[in-house]
């Protein structure tokens, strides 16, 4: 059967930021098939110019309400590199385990609260409520337990204020690390019942040959810093970020686009565990399986298992960076920083993917230049690639309209855009 | 979704007056989305905020759309001409505009760029010849008339939840008049300006329990200004303590709440040197 469809969704709702998808498919023949960003620029890399540095983590983690603690993280690792810092084994210790609870609470809203309405064949979280309130009460707690984990850890869950160039403003309560601990231990059963839960979802089965950029740590599952890594092959030092990214404009979007050996790539959760699944901790490893994730998966629909798969590696992480601090008494919370002329580039594995800060100073420590590279406009062009390909199978096995519509928007939603800060 | 609001209704009462569910929707301009994100951000009290209203539109979590609202809040500052035009469109629709968070009040972080007289140059720092259109931020009230405002950088969410809840029993919302400091204060928290760090306690509207000294760190004026802020004592605590002019116009300019002073310590400071 030759199908026609026109498909035309402005502003897709359960996705952060403004994005519109058309497909339009005359006799079965994919006339027009696109991702468009349409989200207002804010202009942060100007904002930035002639501030002192200590204005950067604190203005930069405003780019995004969701992933606010990335944003900061970035930031200080990038004044930290420019002016030849390196921080205490505790201060890494303490931004890797708020990194984790901002993985853990950004990766449980948008699996539960904007994925999952689709599987359960919701419009929203809401219905959930009543249909399936266990559910719901898993993923609050979960929910919680993150954003309890980093108000202690940054003081705020969202705009966090303890964490500053240097280390800390202030050292969490120990009896209540300990605490979270015990709560991180109990949290493991409702992640396996998230597992469970997933399991009885359809996935689409939809593939499309794709390059996977990630950070790479020797024999760690990266989050902060590191080198950087291509399932193609290529291999890039931090400070190198640019030859990953390539960003260039095109009429079709208001974010800057990448690409890299191919005309796009994919970053994010499943590019992580596709790049560095022998680096998981072996029960998230075993819940990847679990759920038919091994890599490579080229299926984008699997960014929402390669999410939950994360979950348990932070959760499990987290219990073992708690113990360490806990081993130890307090050291000072915060060292003195000096600045000086240079460029600093920091990378950091955000909950949508890779994301760089580059910033450069006088000797002052005020800011000249700076750029910021966000992970879901290297993923646009990607999303883009994927929805013309969508397009095609679809028409060529004559899906419904509906279907399409229904399968293009769970496409983009898999992808867990955050258009508002692609385009800062 | 409609008949189960009925059935709410009839049921839901305040001091035996039986009170209504509002339609609520949520927008966002030129923002980071995080003021919404705060009223996810609460589980505790999450699904008792849910029974409160009825939210007919909110982009970021349900797909159902609908244009009868009776309150509106818009998060986000006016950088484009569409975003004019959605704006008027809202006003149109609601009963009550509510401004969510310091960038629908003042600008916010968006009005960092203004300090640039030359927009262009903004453009281009970011997207080179490339054309995008962008205009200076500005905060709703200067489109249209907004009847209510809730600042901070985020909105502190136990804040929103008893504003809501006063407009939904129809009792009248007021903001503190005193600063920061008497927050600070109570919490017996360590001053900032005895660590040199500059703090804009002093002049900064209360409302957020001090929630940045309480972490030990300066006030930047999320906020915006105290009825009563006396900003000629701030700068010299400032100056006293040593700190440079250039940190304590960084607060001030950061949130565009203090923006008339922080336009005058600028050419100050500019015509220095
Ligand atoms: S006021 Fe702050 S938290 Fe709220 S939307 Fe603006 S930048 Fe985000
Ligand atoms: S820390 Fe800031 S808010 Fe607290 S007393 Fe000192 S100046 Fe006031
Ligand atoms: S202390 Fe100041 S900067 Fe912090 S939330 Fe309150 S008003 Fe905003």
């Amino acid at each position: 059967m030759k199908i026609s469809c026109q498909v035309d969704v402005r502003h897709l709702t359960r996705v952060e930021g403004h994005g519109n998808i058309k497909i339009s498919i005359v006799d079965g023949l994919v006339k027009e098939a696109s991702w468009e960003v349409v989200e207002t620029p804010r202009f942060f890399e100007a904002m930035l110019v002639g501030k002192l540095y200590e204005n950067a983590p604190y203005i930069c983690g405003r780019i995004c309400g969701i992933c606010s603690i990335g944003h900061t993280l970035a930031s200080i690792r990038t004044i930290e590199n420019a002016f030849g810092f390196r921080p205490s084994g505790q201060t890494d210790r303490l931004r890797l385990l708020l990194k984790h609870m901002e993985t853990l609470q950004s990766h449980i809203l948008h699996i539960y609260f904007l994925a999952a309405p689709d599987y359960l064949g919701v419009g929203s979280v809401l219905p959930l409520t009543k249909s399936h309130p266990e559910v719901v009460q898993q993923a609050l707690r979960l929910k919680q337990l993150a954003n309890d984990l980093c108000d202690e850890v940054g003081g705020r869950r969202l705009h966090p204020t303890r964490t500053v160039v240097g280390g800390f403003t202030m050292l969490p309560d120990r009896h209540t690390l300990g605490r979270m601990r015990q709560r991180l231990q109990a949290s493991l059963a409702d992640l396996a019942a998230g597992a469970a839960l997933f399991a009885g979802f359809t996935i689409p089965d939809f593939q499309r040959e794709t390059e996977f950029v990630s950070l790479h740590q020797e024999g760690a599952y990266p989050f902060i810093g590191g080198d950087l890594r291509s399932s193609d092959g290529v291999c890039k030092k931090e400070h190198e970020y640019l030859a990953m990214t390539n960003e260039y404009m095109a009429d079709y979007s208001t974010s800057k686009l990448s690409r890299l050996s191919r005309q796009s790539f994919a970053v994010g959760a499943l590019a992580r565990v596709n790049n560095n699944f022998h680096s998981l901790h072996p029960a998230a490893r075993a819940v990847a399986e679990e759920l038919g994730l091994t890599p490579l998966s080229h299926n984008p629909y699997m960014n929402n298992v390669a999410q939950l798969v994360e979950c348990v590696h932070v959760v499990q992480e987290s219990i073992s960076l708690i113990d360490e601090l806990l081993a130890v008494p307090w050291q000072e919370a915060r060292q003195v920083v000096e600045p000086r002329a240079g460029i600093g580039v920091g990378a950091v594995e955000v909950p949508r993917g890779i994301l760089y800060h580059c910033l450069e100073f006088d000797g002052q420590g005020r800011i000249c230049k700076a750029d910021c590279v966000i992970p879901t406009s290297q993923n646009h062009a990607n999303i883009h690639h994927d929805i013309k390909a969508l397009a095609g199978e679809c028409a060529a096995r004559g899906t419904a309209d509906q279907e399409i519509e229904l399968l293009a928007e769970m496409l983009v939603r898999a992808y867990d855009p955050c258009i508002s800060c692609s385009v800062h | 979704m409609r008949d189960e609001t009925k059935m709410k209704d009839d049921e839901r009462t305040y001091l035996g007056v039986a009170v209504p569910r509002p339609p609520v929707a949520f927008f966002e301009l030129s923002s980071c989305e995080g003021c919404q994100l705060q009223l996810f951000n609460n589980e505790a009290g999450l699904l008792d905020f849910l029974d409160l209203v009825e939210i007919v539109n909110f982009r970021e979590a349900m797909t159902e759309k609908s244009d009868h609202y009776q309150i509106a809040f818009v998060e986000g500052s006016v950088t484009r001409t569409d975003e004019e035009e959605r704006l008027r469109t809202i006003r149109d629709n609601a009963e009550l505009v509510v401004a969510l968070g310091s960038c629908a009040c003042f600008g916010g972080v968006n009005q960092l760029k203004n300090r640039f007289n030359d927009l262009d140059w903004v453009v281009r720092e970011v997207y080179g010849d490339y054309a995008i259109s962008s205009q200076a931020a500005r905060p709703l009230a200067d489109v249209i008339r907004v009847d209510l405002e809730i600042f901070g950088c985020p909105v502190k969410k136990e804040e929103v939840e008893r504003i809501v809840t006063n407009l939904v029993l129809g009792k009248p919302v007021h903001h503190p008049q005193y600063p920061i400091c008497m927050e600070c204060k109570a919490r017996e928290n360590v001053c900032l300006f005895d660590l040199g760090e500059p703090c804009l306690g002093p002049v900064t509207r209360a409302g957020c329990d001090a929630w940045c000294p309480s972490n030990r760190l300066g006030c930047w004026g999320c906020r915006g200004p105290a009825p009563a802020a006396n900003m000629a004592e701030l700068r010299d605590i400032v100056v006293r303590k040593q700190i440079s002019l250039e940190r304590l116009l960084d607060r001030l300019e950061c949130f565009g709440g203090f923006a008339d002073e922080a336009h005058i310590l600028r050419q100050e400071l500019e015509g220095r040197s």
